[in-house]
């Protein structure tokens, strides 16, 4: 369909470089939809199309108010290859730095996690440990030889015996007792140990 | 399952008449108002006026 002369683009960009406002209403009204949807069936994104969308007429509205726009009646093929160009920014900026695309089914760190323990976490792990640690040094020497043995050199019963010179049954016995007494201590003091 | 394997394409959400946010146009048109350019000596000036 054929613009009559005062409503055709180049009527329309002549009157805003003139000071009409109103004329950049009507020329965004008109080509929002095509413009808007070129970006999108470029980047799939609304929100980046959006961006790109209000970046074209900023650059549109900037060209045209410093009178820098010559009017050859090719307005609309002006402001998408404005937008084209953007385009091209916004994936040269991204290929950069890619991204993972979530949409509305799967979102990425929904199975993504991190399991390394946070300050926090570690701070009181460092506690509990060291807590074991000196409530270990309270037992008498015997258990506490097998305890250390056992838990923190990681030796089997048959290798602590052979190293105490004790039989594995002795060795057994001390590891008991020496879970029992820690296991009386901590309750008696109503200790926490947990993360 | 066939979320597991299966995509609607993108390309129909193109083909739906898709335009921009009316804020997006707002803050258009509101930038455009407070946009001026001033001419000195050759020179041209960008100032946002509230």
């Amino acid at each position: 369909m054929k613009q009559s002369n005062n409503s055709s683009d180049a009527f329309l960009v002549n009157a805003y470089m003139n000071g009409k406002e109103s004329a950049l209403s009507e020329l965004v009204t008109r080509h929002k939809q095509r413009i808007y949807s070129f970006i999108y069936s470029k980047v799939f994104d609304r929100d980046v199309a959006e961006d790109i969308f209000q970046d074209t007429f900023i650059k549109v509205i900037k060209t045209l108010k410093r009178g820098a726009y010559n009017e050859e009646g090719k307005f609309l093929p002006w402001v998408m290859r404005i937008a084209h160009n953007l385009v091209i920014d916004h994936f040269r900026k991204n290929n950069r730095m890619p991204k993972f695309e979530n949409n509305n089914d799967f979102n990425i760190f929904s199975v993504l996690s991190d399991n390394a323990l946070n300050i926090e976490k570690q701070i009181i792990k460092g506690q509990v440990e060291s807590d074991v640690r000196r409530l270990i040094e309270e037992l008498p020497d015997d258990q506490k030889e097998v305890l250390m043995m056992r838990i923190y050199k990681d030796m089997s019963f048959k290798e602590i015996s052979e190293q105490t010179g004790v039989s594995i049954n002795t060795a057994l016995g001390r590891m008991r007792y020496a879970l029992i007494n820690l296991r009386k201590v901590i309750d008696k003091h109503n200790i926490i140990l947990t993360n | 399952m066939q979320k597991f394997y299966t995509e609607s394409s993108r390309l129909d959400d193109v083909n739906k008449k898709l335009v921009p946010k009316d804020e997006t146009i707002k803050f258009l048109l509101d930038y455009s108002m407070a946009l001026s350019v001033i001419d000195y000596h050759k020179m041209k000036f960008e100032a946002l006026l509230n």
